[in-house]
């Protein structure tokens, strides 16, 4: 623990600190543009010049700069003015003075160090360089005569996302960012591409020349497009989301979010259900209010027993909507509710069977991962970024269990299926095995069991981890919104979908002659085959909570209003249950929260997770032998949101039908 | 001057083959299992005592760089050799490499020894082609006769050598850039600390010397420390050292002479002398295109060696003098000068990716005259912006001639600058 002084303050930090993280202790601020302490240090831009005594009379890069026993570190003297004043000069040399028309403009590391470190005018007057732009795809948007060849872009794409597809190119005063063939960036991560730029050099393509940052209301909010949870912050102006940005949270996706949390936002403004709809007698949806799309559903749902009315939950649904909807069947007297509409055989009864016990951070301890029936990569890309991370960093080995995988991290192929899972063992004393909605298909009760047997649980180690696909899956699940007993669907004459926009649910679930109430936010599947649609809000519009894939409670805010006549969802259960004269016990936002928190305590833990006990779940049996698969199949097309949305689809176009690998 | 029987290279014109049978005759390979035997602190402590300061340019003493070197761990010890000579007006390695390599490939085992490496790679210079193939040759021959290879020379040692040729950048001449290349990535310096003796090959300790260093040393460890000390004018800078001489002189040549000659003595006597005699002298680069020129009053005494140089802001540098005589345009010497730090910069960091160009531009105009008196302290400036801002010591190189250059011809720019004004309102 060397102690140093920064600006005559005394500091202990840990050995290997750099002097720029202990200045941040201290509350100092360098200004840097290569550094980011997610990425390796290059030390290339020099503007985090420090003076250091007793070391060489010149200044030392503080990113790169161990702190010492006894050093004496000032970061405000007169030749670290100078140091930085010259290096702000020769970036700002060849830079243009397009600020004005710079998307980057008001959020510009460099707009924002040359106000304290520039002059006012110019020495240079000779040529400026120019550099010609990239194609880098339908997300990243170039400008690359602003680049400052910070190399963070490039540090990143390798790094963290794993794909060498950016590098510096030339030298001297040509060089310039490049992918050395012309292609774009094939990663589920690129979008962080725009945020590690320190300048408008890349830029969020879809934003482009639609907003200042001034202009933007931002919200703190979570994301639903997988199981991650990832935090996001929502920039809105007026009634329109703009953009969505990642917000740091250590445990969950540290700075980064996945393209499509990313970029699916234009589906919020496309195909929206914005007002109540009936199916008249000829068949065809008819606009029509809100009093008469309930009393009609009323009128039906009326006319059947309990037994004859089941409810399910889609991919998307909130706590808190899934919580009063639970209540309302109950009210109703029906049991047939489920979450698991992808089909996916979970065991609903005990919370240590379908979450992801070893947490997300956890993985980083791991010393061994095993995937079995799931692709990280499409499924949950930040969860696989610290599977990259651990393999990275710990060289932690990988196993694949299912599809042949085409990962950003070296593996071990196990085999296709249940004899594999059968074989597995490792040797390792803190394994996590990840189960996918792939592995669990009909026989998925066998497959837990097996996969439960083959963890590692100790005191503090839970090695047994399910990766969910569907951001409300495990909220759901959590205020019991699963069958209590065995039931069939047969008998169901009246169904209650709350954004169910699986196509399977309707293929093999709701009979052709079943009355449906759909309750969602998109006009897609589930809308189509609606004879009432109750119109909801979608993630951004509304206050709720959120369990993301380790049992995270995670609370969203409304960064817009819902569109048109749209409601809050837990809104139009409660509103729906005084037309059906079985009204819930609560009236407002507030209410409903208390009331859950004290059926089940966890969801007063927000942003935390509630520990649960280890207990059997899943049933031994015999598991078929045909191969796993993964659960996704087109990363950028998985929900109602994404499906309308113009850039996930000028997306699948670019990267084309997700890649496989032949099996060899 | 050097008397004859204190030359180490002495087939450093290429009288001789460079074989291992002429080489042996000449003394290489003889013996070396006794240095060794002596043990690798006895090496170290007698480098030490030599005074042999490295040969490349910056004149670090080489005994201390071989005892920064960590004590044996898990972890390999590499001896990387630097022949990436590409420094202007520098050609000294070049003879080593290709009229003496048994002497660099001898150096090799015992410093590899010294520092606890069993591998040693040659990084040479792209364009260097006859030179490799020398040494190529060299190293199959060392090869079959058991001076490489599992118990090397008969030392006890196992050591081999790797030839790894470089694509022609300057900047893998830096010792951390060359590192970069060697391990096939974009040769661009690293920062330091850590330096290469904690983290330099694949992240082991590593010590990268220059061809002269590593090839002299066999020739002072047979002959002692004391010997090598003793030649030269003072003890810090001491032994004998390559010098190249290029340009206006009668007789270009390498050549081979006590530390601290004068310079005078040094052109000459071995050069033949400034065209036109030394009263045409205009100036000297003393060591290497990044080294200051000093003008003929200098010149007329200085002393060729680190601290005389030093002592009027120039320096050794590569030993590499390029001479010019009255006839040069010596304000276009230094913006070509220019124009080759900014083709060599690497572009990493900053300060040299941005500087270079500017400097070059504003020099390019100064040939003319094609720019303000105030242009020559901001050009001063810049380079000082530079200087002392970067990762590597490219930036100093580059900003050093053109401080030399206003540092002594200031007034032959201002009367450029003044012409071309007059001209220009004559038109």
């Amino acid at each position: 623990m060397p102690k140093l002084k920064i600006n005559d303050i005394e500091v202990e930090v840990p050995a290997g600190t750099s002097i720029i993280q202990a200045a941040e202790q201290l509350g100092i601020e360098i200004p840097r543009f290569c550094y980011h302490d997610k990425l390796s240090v290059p030390a290339n831009c020099r503007m985090c010049l420090v003076e250091v005594k007793g070391g060489p009379p010149k200044p030392q890069a503080s990113c790169a700069l161990a702190c010492a026993e006894n050093m004496e570190v000032f970061t405000d003297s007169e030749m670290v003015h100078k140091a930085r004043k010259g290096v702000m000069e020769f970036l700002l040399i060849n830079h243009p003075l397009d600020c004005p028309i710079c998307d980057q403009g008001g959020e510009c590391d460099l707009q924002d160090q040359a106000v304290a470190y520039g002059f006012d005018r110019s020495r240079y007057f000779e040529a400026k360089r120019a550099v010609k732009d990239k194609e880098l795809g339908p997300l990243i948007e170039t400008n690359m005569t602003r680049c400052i060849q910070c190399t963070r872009c490039v540090r990143f794409a390798s790094e963290i996302a794993g794909v060498d597809d950016l590098g510096l190119l030339n030298r001297g005063e040509d060089v310039e960012i490049g992918t050395y063939i012309s292609k774009a960036v094939e990663s589920e991560l690129s979008g962080n591409l725009a945020d590690v730029c320190p300048v408008g050099a890349l830029l969020n393509k879809p934003y482009t020349f639609t907003a200042r940052p001034w202009e933007l209301r931002k919200t703190d909010s979570i994301d639903v497009m997988d199981a991650v949870g990832s935090n996001i912050r929502i920039d809105a102006r007026g009634n329109e989301v703009m953009r969505v940005l990642p917000r740091l949270n250590e445990s969950v996706n540290e700075e980064w979010i996945a393209d499509k949390t990313r970029y699916a936002y234009d589906g919020l403004k496309t195909q929206r259900l914005d007002r109540p709809y009936v199916r008249d007698t000829s068949g065809r949806l008819r606009e029509c209010t809100w009093e008469e799309a309930f009393i009609y559903a009323a009128g039906k749902l009326k006319t059947l027993q309990g037994s004859e009315i089941g409810a399910l939950a889609g991919d998307l649904v909130d706590v808190e909507s899934t919580y009063a909807l639970r209540d309302l069947m109950r009210a109703l007297g029906s049991n047939t509710m489920d979450c698991r509409v992808d089909g996916a055989d979970l065991d609903a009864s005990e919370a240590c069977g379908y979450r992801f016990n070893t947490t997300i951070a956890g993985l980083e301890q791991a010393d061994a991962i095993v995937l079995i029936g799931t692709n990280p990569r499409k499924e949950a890309p930040i969860i696989n970024a610290r599977i990259r991370k651990a393999w990275l960093t710990k060289r932690t080995p990988v196993y694949v269990i299912g599809e042949r995988l085409e990962l950003n991290y070296p593996y071990t192929y196990l085999g296709a299926g249940a004899d594999a899972l059968e074989k597995l063992d490792i040797k390792a004393e803190k394994p996590a095995i990840i189960v996918g909605m792939g592995a669990l298909r009909i026989d998925g009760a066998a497959v837990l069991a097996l996969a439960r047997k083959k963890s590692v649980v100790t005191a503090e180690w839970n090695g047994f981890n399910v990766l969910h696909t569907a951001a409300g899956r495990v909220g759901a699940l959590m205020v019991g919104f699963a069958p209590q007993a065995p039931f069939s669907t047969k008998g169901i004459k009246a169904w209650y979908l709350h954004g169910v926009d699986n196509a399977e649910v309707f293929q093999h679930v709701i009979a052709k002659e079943a009355f449906v109430i759909y309750q969602g936010h998109h006009g897609d599947v589930g809308a189509q085959r609606a004879d009432v649609i109750f119109p909801g809000a979608a993630y951004t519009e509304k206050a709720a909570l959120y369990v993301n894939t380790e049992g995270r409670v995670q609370m969203a805010r409304a960064a817009v209003s819902p569109v048109g006549q749209a409601k809050e969802d837990w809104r139009i259960v409660r509103a729906f249950s005084e037309v059906l004269n079985v009204p819930l016990a609560y009236n407002t936002h507030a209410d409903l929260r208390k009331r859950l928190s004290a059926e089940i305590p966890a969801f007063a833990n927000v942003g935390e997770i509630t520990p649960v006990e280890w207990k059997p779940f899943g049933k031994e049996g015999t598991i078929s032998a045909t191969s796993f698969t993964s659960a996704v199949a087109n990363y950028y097309q998985t929900d109602a949101i994404s499906r309308a949305s113009v850039t996930m689809a000028n997306c699948v176009e670019s990267f084309g039908a997700p890649l496989k690998i032949a099996a060899a | 001057m050097l008397a004859d029987s204190d030359r180490i290279y002495t087939n450093i014109f290429g009288l001789q083959s460079f074989s291992l049978d002429a080489a042996r005759k000449r003394g290489d390979w003889d013996d070396t299992a006794a240095i060794i035997a002596k043990g690798k602190d006895w090496i170290i402590e007698e480098m030490k005592k030599s005074g042999l300061r490295g040969r490349g340019g910056a004149g670090f003493p080489t005994g201390m760089k071989w005892s920064f070197m960590p004590k044996p761990s898990d972890k390999p010890h590499y001896l990387v050799i630097n022949a990436d000579e590409s420094e202007p007006g520098t050609c000294k390695d070049r003879d080593v490499l290709r009229h003496e390599p048994h002497k660099l490939l001898e150096g090799a085992l015992i410093a590899a020894h010294a520092i606890g490496a069993h591998k040693c790679y040659i990084y040479i210079r792209g364009e260097f082609y006859d030179e490799s193939s020398n040494v190529w040759k060299a190293i199959h021959e060392a090869r079959a006769a058991g001076l490489l290879g599992k118990n090397a020379a008969g030392t006890g040692w196992d050591f081999d050598v790797e030839l790894h040729r470089g694509g022609g950048a300057y900047i893998c001449g830096e010792e951390s850039a060359l590192l970069e290349s060697l391990e096939g990535k974009k040769g661009q310096p690293r920062n330091k600390p850590p330096f290469p003796a904690m983290a330099g090959l694949y992240s082991c300790p590593t010590t990268v010397n220059n061809v002269e260093t590593i090839a002299s040393v066999p020739s002072i460890l047979r002959r002692g420390g004391a010997w090598f000390a003793g030649i030269g004018r003072d003890p810090k800078n001491t032994g004998t050292k390559l010098f190249c001489i290029s340009g206006h002189v009668n007789n270009p040549c390498n050549v081979e002479e006590a530390m601290g000659i004068p310079m005078k003595e040094l052109i000459e006597k071995h050069a033949g002398g400034v065209r036109g005699g030394w009263d045409n002298l205009l100036c000297v680069i003393p060591g290497g295109s990044s080294t200051p020129l000093l003008p003929k009053d200098i010149c007329d005494t200085v002393a060729m060696d680190f601290d005389s140089l030093r002592a009027v802001q120039s320096g050794l540098g590569t030993a590499g003098l390029i001479v010019m005589d009255k006839s040069t345009d010596v304000v276009y010497a230094i913006a070509r000068l220019a124009y080759f730090y900014m083709h060599e910069s690497c572009g990493q960091c900053t300060p040299c990716r941005e500087g270079t160009g500017w400097m070059w531009r504003i020099m390019k105009r100064m040939v003319t005259g094609n720019a303000t008196l105030e242009e020559i302290d901001m050009l001063l400036d810049i380079s000082k912006q530079i200087e002392g801002h970067t990762i590597c010591a490219h930036g100093d190189a580059s900003a050093w001639p053109i401080q030399g250059l206003f540092r002594h011809f200031r007034p032959v720019v201002e009367e450029r600058i003044i012409n071309y004004r007059k001209q220009l309102k004559a038109a």
